[in-house]
């Protein structure tokens, strides 16, 4: 569309004014973690600091096992899942479908309570498993609407074709369907690390002692309440918290804008 | 029959292996998920302080959080996060996006991938840095103080009439980038056509805009209010690491009260039943939001 060129100059003043309200509180940590306080001396030595004042290498590598078992497992249980919803019809398929919706929309709050009192009846809290369970099973419900919607728009001529290549059920799905929905696959993948990465209700309430199973953002909630010397160190945490999601951000931006608000509507 | 079937369901034939396929799945969720549901709703109608044995309680519980001065707070206060995280974004994206979408500027891929990155960044993380914004010695201080306006300055945080407006400028700036994104993409799939028509019949930007662009994204706003309104109601994160629910009860949210009741003040039964409600309110919100965004779209 042709715009006058005051108005073009209008937009990008308006362009740059957003951007930096948007960026500012987000650089504005990151620069703060590089500053030099009481505790800290400054630059990139303040993220070692943290690291080990903080323990955020223990909190990290947490985290890095519960999002890498979330993920995997999720991964796989939501690519059988939305394989049968997507191409299978059985009785009950849209019931137990339905259901499983549910689970998209329940918000943590209201089932961490009774599993936390469940889960400490038999031992469990204060375990990986407590942490890394319960996300599978809201990734799942996720991962296969999610799944089920690309497994759908797969081409049936082409599983018929396979099929009559003599192709089995598992081969069809693994090496025909599932290389085609790489694109969506990969943006669950994406979506399930974020939101496994930066949950804190869950660890919050399911590991009420183990300091040694704190994820990353858990570690960040205790250090910023008892660490009070200084602001330096705290920023150099948070900014340890964030970065593993924003680098992965920055490569496949793409897959997190797409599938967050395509997930948000329904097919 | 058969044809019929075959032309309206699902693709692929009917197959009993199906139930073998959705099994794992569902066995996680079911555990995990769908019978800690049921079970807070068990729980909801009991007294219990999760240690010994509890008691029937009916629908007291219930009563409490429709009576009790604090509960019914965090409901309000959630309402009025909602004006911050939905509505304010919502218009400030509407305006950014339908002034962007008029001229092809450079340089949009950057904005998107900027605008948008507060969504990937932990909450916790977030918090922590505007904690430090509204803190007494924080920038919005600063800035106040080199224009002179010395007697403004406070921590924003800490203050009665403040903390609620201050939590909830933090959910305006959380959603204002994902709204705008999504906006911008509704509004580049809108046929350049329309708006030749609109200005062959004389139409300015602004009636340009109610004309055209406001109807055409009318799908858009309602992903976009499901998404911030309900983002709304899950701020535990922020509010815990923020302002946990003060001065006095200030700013205590629905979410932060299922926390606090069951493991601070030991009322299991409360709080599962706050965290009912709070399951109630979300999916009716989402289903009366998706019905009139269909209704518009027809």
């Amino acid at each position: 569309m042709r715009v006058s060129g005051s108005e073009r100059t209008m937009n990008y003043v308006i362009l740059v004014a957003f951007a930096v309200f948007a960026i500012y509180p987000i650089l504005s940590i990151v620069i703060a973690g590089l500053q030099p306080d009481a505790e800290a001396h400054g630059g990139l030595g303040n993220l070692q600091q943290a690291w080990e004042i903080g323990r955020f290498g223990s909190y990290l590598r947490t985290s890095l096992l519960v999002s890498t078992f979330v993920v995997a497992v999720s991964t796989v249980l939501s690519v059988l899942a939305g394989f049968a919803f997507g191409t299978m019809r059985f009785r009950g398929a849209d019931a137990i479908f339905y259901l499983m919706l549910v689970g998209i929309m329940m918000p943590a709050e209201a089932i961490v309570v009774p599993l936390f009192f469940d889960l400490r009846a038999i031992g469990l809290t204060d375990t990986f498993w407590a942490i890394a369970l319960p996300q599978v099973a809201q990734s799942v419900a996720f991962g296969t609407f999610w799944l089920r919607a690309a497994f759908r728009s797969s081409s049936r001529s082409l599983i018929e074709a396979a099929r009559l290549d003599g192709a089995s059920t598992g081969r069809i799905l693994w090496q025909v369907l599932v290389p085609l929905a790489r694109p969506a696959i990969v943006t669950l993948v994406v979506l399930t690390f974020m939101w496994t990465w930066n949950e804190f209700l869950i660890p919050l309430v399911m590991i009420p002692t183990n300091e040694a199973l704190r994820t990353a953002p858990l570690g960040l909630g205790f250090f910023s309440g008892q660490y009070t010397q200084g602001y330096a160190l705290l920023a150099a945490g948070a900014t340890i918290v964030a970065l593993p999601v924003v680098i992965v951000y920055l490569f496949l931006q793409r897959h997190f804008i797409a599938g967050m608000l395509e997930g948000a509507v329904k097919d | 029959m058969e044809a019929r079937a075959r032309a309206h369901g699902p693709p692929g034939e009917p197959r009993r292996i199906g139930y073998l396929f959705v099994l794992p799945a569902f066995l996680v969720y079911a555990v995990f998920a769908l019978y800690p549901l049921l079970k807070a709703v068990y729980l909801s109608l009991f007294e219990w302080d999760g240690l010994t044995v509890g008691t029937w309680a009916g629908l007291s519980n219930y009563r409490e959080v429709l009576t009790d001065e604090r509960l019914r707070a965090s409901f309000t206060h959630a309402l009025v996060l909602m004006l911050f995280f939905a509505v304010v974004p919502l218009f400030v994206g509407l305006l950014l996006a339908a002034i962007l979408h008029r001229a092809t500027v450079r340089g949009l891929g950057f904005f998107r991938t900027v605008v948008f990155l507060p969504q990937v960044v932990a909450m916790v993380v977030i918090a922590v840095a505007w904690r430090r914004i509204y803190a007494p010695d924080g920038s919005i201080n600063a800035v106040l103080r080199s224009i002179g306006l010395e007697s403004w300055t406070r921590g924003w945080l800490g203050e009665y009439a403040f903390a609620l407006p201050a939590v909830g400028l933090i959910g305006t700036w959380f959603e204002s980038g994902l709204v705008t994104v999504l906006l911008l993409a509704g509004m580049g799939r809108i046929s350049r056509d329309l708006y030749e028509a609109a200005r062959l019949d004389g139409a300015g930007a602004v009636r340009e805009f109610f004309a055209v662009t406001l109807p055409s994204v009318r799908g858009e706003i309602a992903v976009a209010l499901t998404l911030t309104v309900i983002a709304a109601l899950k701020t535990f994160d922020l509010i815990y690491m923020t302002t946990s629910g003060g001065p006095g009860h200030t700013t205590t949210v629905p979410s932060y009260e299922v926390y606090r009741q069951a493991f601070e003040l030991g009322q299991v039964g409360l709080a599962c039943t706050i965290g009912v409600c709070l399951t109630v309110i979300i999916f009716a919100i989402s289903f009366v939001i998706t019905r009139v965004g269909d209704r518009g779209a027809d």
